[in-house]
């Protein structure tokens, strides 16, 4: 089973997570930045993306052509991303290739960049990558919903950016952007792998002590008022397919009720885990659930699918639903507020519990299956809802009682609470 | 001074083999496994030799609809009892079909390998295909092709298939069926094409995880052991005719906000001995370090899209190579001259020796991440056991990589990626 974590801070501030796992020869990196679209302002949304592009372009130790092929030429693969409470980069290869990718974050964290020429040559191929996402209507709908959603909080915008700042938008901007939130102390770097903990540690500190801290650092704090009343946006354009989507103001990774919502969620759509790298890969166990009984096996839907993500701050809990064809939006809506509905009222069943920790138990196991998502994990609760959280869920789900998940659901699934969007295709 | 790139090189091993274990069953069922006790699961895959290419040219779609439909009642299973039976300890079965075959894939926990693997044996065995549960999974898959109609990636991807191999081709005929294939399709189409070509003998077994591997061999001789049934005729395939000439169709989307591009050749089988050298070829050209020379030149110095990259899927007929991209509609010529100049490019002067090491060190280091899951394992062992590379393939990949050579990657290029015979399919915003 897993083995013990070693955590240290070095004096700069760098959080440190080391894990050793030798089942295979790997060794798998991940530096994490305590940044994400939800630290953007105005005017810069999409920042932090982009900067996570151009941190991928050369720095001063890495000239720019000896970008291109870096980890791979020894067999690794190096990629990154960036969500609403955080970015991070991720190599895995070889465990002889420790250095090396400890010493390419390391150039990441302090010493990229940004050539003018590069910078512009990325924003069409961001804005390339914003007018894919579009093509697809139930992405449209997702970013509308979430808009629709928040209206205070930063989580409102998507983690992509507006077009009109990715138009606009300078290198001054994205270089000042990462010199502010680039740090050591604002960052936490995990190994996994084949390593001895302590000689990866000094390794560690051999290429990261000597960058300098970047200060205090305090995110931005907007709270998003309480909902007071349903909300709805529907959009009509082109296209074959209708789709719903409702999301409920749900509670943060480390408040007491998230556990029980994952619970809930399992209950009405099936366990995923808690993996963003890993768990969406593979599809819930969902034929036994609420929603998929009252929608798909009646023929309304074609798919449903829950989200209930861990997150700093209050996000949402989205369900989508895909109408099957030639079935009324208004139908499908009706089915699954009169579901969302009777559990708010009534609650979950002993047997529904045990089966949706079961089934999150064995997702915990199965996301433990390689050492990228176990690196993955330890660095992403680092950043977003506190080390504790992690280590904690098996425990914390098996005591959730049906009670505490009748209580989510009463508190959560209101019709105060919830935002409805849907996707009324036009004919052509 | 500061360190420098180059003070970090790493040179990689020789891969010391998988070493899985593999036995035919008496009735012909080959089950291969390998033990991994990293975690308490284990991951099984069964994969039947019975993929789309058998769909009857009056309806399409139908192995399809049979993947969708096979785990809904078993002979002595309701769809329910059977949802439960996995769902209850966390399990979840995908099945997916292809041109060439139906696959159940299934990770559990370690102490309900038994009683998983003698429910996919039941699956797969004794499927019952209930009318009620035949009628929902139209209604899914209907509404999957409309998607599908509305999604500019599908309709190049398909659009180019149906294109290279002909519409009537099994390789070019939709996977999914047509809405009106679909709304037709009798339940006794499916169910003959179970009994016609669902058999112990085209049936591969992979089970990797946390039982030993004389364990996992007990186990499946008891779950399909004592299934009896004659190996089906093989199906006769028409031949793969490569195109002759360039040829160009473009699907206006004009309410879409991005085009997707797909350029492609008919290629080779996955036996073929050139396969290594195209392999590596595709690598560089457009897999290595983000889309190769073509993410290169259409990502990073035109900054035109954000993918830009090439498949090669060999099969048991000549399979095709795929240049993709999306792109603005104002810059679809331009990407498509630019794929064009990098085919010229590679069959004029071919690929660099810097190139042709670091792929093949890429290619021979991925190895170890690609097995690192059980799920890795699991499809490795398939891909080796369907196309007969032998059950020590990791170990030889390094010497059949090894021996790949620049000239030969360039006579390739030249034989395959003529850009005056390419095939090219735009769905988008674009109107030609």
């Amino acid at each position: 089973m897993a083995s013990a974590v070693r955590a240290a801070t070095l004096d700069n501030g760098l959080r440190v997570l080391i894990q050793e796992e030798h089942t295979a020869p790997l060794a798998s990196v991940w530096c994490w930045y305590r940044v994400g679209s939800r630290d953007e302002r105005p005017g810069l949304t999409g920042v932090s993306h982009w900067v996570e592009h151009m941190n991928f372009k050369g720095t001063e130790n890495i000239p720019r052509e000896a970008i291109k092929g870096i980890i791979e030429q020894f067999g690794g693969t190096w990629n990154g991303y960036t969500w609403i409470d955080q970015t991070t980069y991720t190599l895995t290869a070889t465990r002889d290739a420790l250095d090396r990718m400890l010493f390419i974050e390391a150039e990441r964290m302090a010493r990229c960049v940004y050539d003018a020429d590069d910078c512009e040559s990325e924003r069409t191929v961001i804005i390339s990558e914003l007018q894919g996402g579009e093509n697809d209507p139930d992405q449209l709908l997702d970013q509308e919903l979430t808009a629709t959603a928040f209206k205070a909080h930063p989580y409102r915008h998507p983690t992509i950016g507006w077009l009109s700042d990715l138009q606009t938008m300078t290198r001054d901007d994205l270089y000042g952007y990462y010199r502010h939130h680039y740090v050591p102390d604002n960052a936490t770097l995990v190994i996994v792998g084949d390593v001895d903990a302590d000689v990866a540690l000094k390794k560690v500190a051999a290429q990261f002590g000597t960058i300098a801290s970047g200060g205090h650092h305090k995110r931005m704090r907007t709270v998003e008022p309480e909902q007071s009343g349903e909300r709805r946006v529907t959009l009509r354009k082109e296209g074959t397919t209708a789709y719903l989507k409702v999301g409920f103001h749900a509670p943060a990774v480390f408040h007491p009720h998230f556990v029980p919502a994952l619970l809930l969620d399992a209950v009405l759509t099936g366990a995923k885990g808690v993996n963003l790298w890993s768990s969406f890969r593979v599809p819930p166990p969902q034929r036994s659930a609420r929603l998929y009984r009252a929608l798909v096996e009646r023929g309304l839907a074609s798919s449903v699918f829950g989200a209930m993500l861990p997150t700093a701050e209050p996000f949402l809990y989205a369900v989508s639903v895909t109408a099957t064809d030639g079935t009324s939006l208004d139908r499908v809506e009706e089915a699954l507020l009169g579901e969302l509905d009777r559990v708010r009222r009534d609650g979950i069943t002993r047997d529904e519990l045990v089966r949706a920790q079961a089934q999150l138990q064995a997702r915990l196991v199965f996301d433990a299956d390689s050492i990228t998502n176990i690196a993955h994990q330890l660095g992403y609760f680092d950043v977003v809802g506190g080390a504790a959280v992690f280590p904690a869920l098996p425990q914390s789900i098996m005591s959730a009682t049906v009670e505490d998940v009748a209580a989510i659901a009463a508190r959560m699934l209101t019709t105060d609470n919830r935002t409805i969007g849907r996707f009324e295709p036009q004919a052509s | 001074m500061s360190p420098q790139l180059s003070d970090f090189v790493v040179v990689p091993g020789r891969p010391t083999g998988l070493k899985p274990s593999r036995l035919v069953l008496d009735n012909g069922v080959v089950v291969l496994a390998k033990e991994s006790r990293k975690t308490p699961a284990v991951t099984l895959q069964l994969t039947m030799k019975a993929g789309s290419v058998n769909d009857p040219a009056d309806a399409l779609g139908a192995a399809y609809l049979l993947g969708k439909t096979m785990d809904r009642g078993t002979s002595q299973r309701s769809a329910t009892e059977i949802a439960e039976g996995l769902e209850d300890r966390g399990a979840s079965l995908s099945i997916s079909v292809t041109r060439h075959l139906v696959t159940l894939s299934c990770t559990c926990l370690t102490e309900d390998f038994d009683r998983v693997l003698a429910l996919l044996a039941e699956i797969v065995a004794t499927p019952t295909f209930p009318e009620s549960e035949l009628a929902i999974q139209k209604g899914e898959v209907v509404t999957q092709i409309r998607q599908d109609a509305d999604s500019p990636a599908v309709r190049a991807a398909e659009g180019l298939m149906a294109l290279l191999y002909g519409a009537a081709h099994p390789y070019g005929r939709p996977s999914k069926g047509t809405v009106d294939s679909i709304e037709a399709l009798p339940r006794e189409v499916v169910d003959t094409l179970h009994r016609a070509h669902f058999s112990p003998g085209s049936l591969m077994v992979a089970i990797v995880g946390d039982v030993g591997a004389e364990q996992a061999m007990a186990s499946a001789a008891a779950a399909l052991g004592q299934w009896a049934k004659p190996l089906p005729a093989a199906v006769e395939l028409p031949p793969v005719v490569a195109a002759s000439s360039r040829r160009q169709v473009v699907l206006p989307m004009m309410n879409k906000s991005q085009a997707d591009i797909a350029y492609g050749f008919t290629t080779m089988t996955r036996r073929d001995p050139d396969y290594y050298a195209f392999w590596l070829m595709n690598v560089v050209l457009g897999n290595y370090a983000m889309g190769g020379r073509l993410g290169e030149n259409i990502r990073e110095r035109q900054g035109m899209a954000y993918y830009a990259s090439s498949t090669f899927d060999p099969n048991m007929l000549e399979g095709p190579f795929v240049v993709r991209a999306g792109v603005s509609g104002a810059n679809v010529e331009r990407t498509v001259r630019a794929i064009d100049d990098e085919l010229r490019q590679l069959s004029a002067h071919g690929i660099t020796d810097q190139e042709l090491m670091e792929s093949r060190q890429y290619m021979i280091g991925s190895m170890p991440r690609a097995l690192e899951t059980n799920a890795g394992i699991a499809q490795f062992l398939i891909t080796c056991e369907l196309f007969a590379l032998g059950i020590d393939y990791d170990t030889r990949l390094f010497d059949l990589l090894e021996a790949v050579t620049r000239e030969h990657v360039r006579e390739l290029a030249v034989r395959y990626l003529d850009p005056d015979r390419a095939t090219v399919v735009i769905a988008g915003p674009y109107e030609g």
